[in-house]
């Protein structure tokens, strides 16, 4: 939970309480009551109260923290930040390499594209959400504390945007962090600023669809549940699998029968690919996946279908809290 | 041997609810994958193979060996309610073959037989393909389940080092790093298969019998320190 911005004051209300009917020197209670047993002279609160907002930028925070450990126990701290420090060491050892060969005059290119980094690495994002995702939202459910939260004049919504919108930041830092480590270095190693500039741009713009992607499905699942164990289960499960299902289909339909087209299609069936394809289709980037989006038509499909998934997670989460709890 | 009371509760406790729903589930969209590939794309049987390779074994079985396998036990170590069981005169190597025979049998039933089932699908022309797979499959299985079920005892975050031993482990440096694979449950089961199957559509890295041995030793190794691990444990709360 987290840090209240201010203390609940002792506002004493005429006739409520246990004081009013029971004092013990047997006065009658008829007169208005000036002052209760619990005041006991602590000055009351009467500087601005924050509202809705503050509240949920509060949560918000709380739990973007929470993503990376922050403010809990050492030993949570040790799979976001090394999971981190998986992500961008390739990163750190591509750029270094580029620099120093780049002096040497043996490379003009980083060896991997900005916007194909997400997707290489996608075992280390699904692993971060599988286990960061449920802890953000499963121990509210088990515990059964939403109703704490909404007893302020926090709505339903704001809950879940907070709750979402700390994981898409906490994946979408983890997927940024990289692709900033690469554009210094090729700054530093002198490549080609502005294409390298453009790029850079376009791959934080993928970042930031796979972020929130990723997390509204990851949330969605999370939070069906609260148990932290069964969660993490299925998150890996969905995304893990619908990786492996996705690309076993596309190697054989794209391979072995010889029809790219389908196998393209196939790609709007797992995540990675999904947006992978947008970024293809939009940003004009180089497919990861066996096959790319089929044609222009084909990328547009990509893109209605990603917004459609952060779109349909987002409502269905909503949803799900509006009943959750009550 | 077995205690039937723990069988039972165990059972349910796995398969009770929405589990049954969503195991079920993704057991059937394998079948299904199957079915569709057959019809649309007129598979053969090397691309059987590798379909099944890649999606039951790369993924399926060691995913399914990790909720089933944590799922025995690690949800009542969770909210404390092993204490009912281990308060029990029951001999604590009773209760851990008890609650992976419930594992073994889930297996079989929720990867194993959908495994079995998609080679028949693909490649009914060749059954001994589906046979090889199926005995890949068992032995897969049973190893994950017993990996998993002692990772539960050992630690509350069984689930997470599952999961980077799953898909960190069994699918990358298990693919890549050929020292590695001889101590991938993935590559034992591949080279049970290559052994079953004659021709050749899978080819495995570890020899037969190392596949044999470490699988022999690891059911057993393990089996017998999850049975000493549960005798030896503390009940505390972490965080």
């Amino acid at each position: 939970m987290p840090e209240q911005p201010d203390h609940e004051p002792v506002q004493p209300e005429p006739g409520a309480g246990p004081a009013a009917g029971s004092a013990p020197d047997g006065a009658t209670g008829s007169a208005a009551p000036s002052g209760v047993i619990h005041d006991i002279g602590y000055r009351g609160y009467n500087g601005p109260r924050l509202g809705r907002g503050a509240i949920a930028r509060a949560l918000f925070v709380h739990n973007l923290r929470g993503m990376y450990g922050l403010g809990r126990s050492g030993r949570s701290k040790v799979l976001p930040f090394g999971l981190f420090a998986v992500m961008c060491m390739p990163a750190l050892i591509m750029a270094a390499i580029a620099v120093v060969l780049a002096q040497q005059g043996l490379m003009s290119q980083l060896p991997v594209p900005y916007s194909r980094y997400a997707v290489i690495l996608q075992a280390v994002t699904a692993i971060f959400l599988a286990a960061q995702a449920p802890q953000v939202v499963s121990l509210d459910l088990r515990y059964k504390t939403i109703p704490l939260y909404l007893s302020r004049p926090l709505e339903r919504v704001d809950y879940a945007v907070a709750k979402a919108g700390a994981v898409a930041t906490g994946v979408f830092i983890l997927l940024a962090t990289p692709l900033v480590v690469l554009y210094v270095g090729a700054l530093i190693a002198e490549f080609p600023v502005g294409e390298h500039t453009a790029d850079f741009v376009l791959a934080l713009l993928g970042a930031a669809l796979f972020a929130l992607v990723l997390s509204g499905v990851s949330v969605l699942i999370a939070s069906l549940t609260p148990r932290r164990g069964f969660g993490i289960a299925a998150i890996v499960t969905v995304l893990a699998l619908s990786t492996a299902v996705v690309s076993a289909l596309q190697g054989i339909v794209g391979h072995a029968e010889g029809n790219m087209t389908a196998a393209g299609w196939i790609g709007l069936f797992s995540p990675f690919t999904l947006v992978d394809g947008v970024q293809v289709w939009a940003f004009g980037a180089s497919s990861s996946a066996a096959a790319g989006p089929p044609g222009n038509g084909g990328g547009a499909v990509f893109a209605l279908v990603t917004l459609a998934v952060i779109a349909g997670s987002f409502a269905l989460l909503v949803r799900r809290y509006e009943k959750v709890a009550t | 041997m077995l205690n039937p009371t723990i069988v039972r509760l165990t059972a349910h406790g796995l398969l009770g609810g929405r589990r049954l729903l969503v195991l079920g589930s993704l057991s059937l969209l394998i079948v299904a994958l199957a079915v569709l590939l057959q019809v649309f794309a007129g598979v053969n049987e090397a691309d059987a193979a590798d379909f099944l390779q890649g999606v039951s074994f790369g993924t399926l079985l060691p995913l399914f060996g990790l909720i089933i396998g944590t799922g025995v036990i690690g949800s009542e170590i969770d909210d404390g309610s092993i204490v009912y069981v281990l308060a029990k005169p029951v001999s604590r190597a009773v209760i851990v073959r008890s609650k992976l025979a419930v594992a073994v049998v889930a297996m079989v039933l929720f990867a194993v037989v959908p495994t079995i089932l998609a080679a028949l699908i693909m490649a009914g022309n060749t059954p001994g393909l589906a046979m090889a797979f199926g005995a890949g499959a068992v032995v897969a299985g049973i190893v994950y389940s017993v990996i998993f079920l002692l990772l539960a005892i050992v630690t509350r975050h069984a689930v997470i080092f599952g999961l980077v031993y799953a898909l960190g482990w069994e699918s990358l440096v298990g693919s890549f790093v050929p020292g590695a694979r001889e101590l991938s449950v993935q590559q034992w089961a591949l080279s049970i298969i290559d052994a079953v199957e004659t021709d050749g559509f899978v080819t495995a890295h570890v020899d037969l019998g190392v596949a044999i041995v470490l699988s022999v030793v690891v059911i057993g190794l393990f089996t017998w320190l999850a049975g000493r691990r549960l005798a030896a444990m503390t009940l505390s709360t972490e965080e």
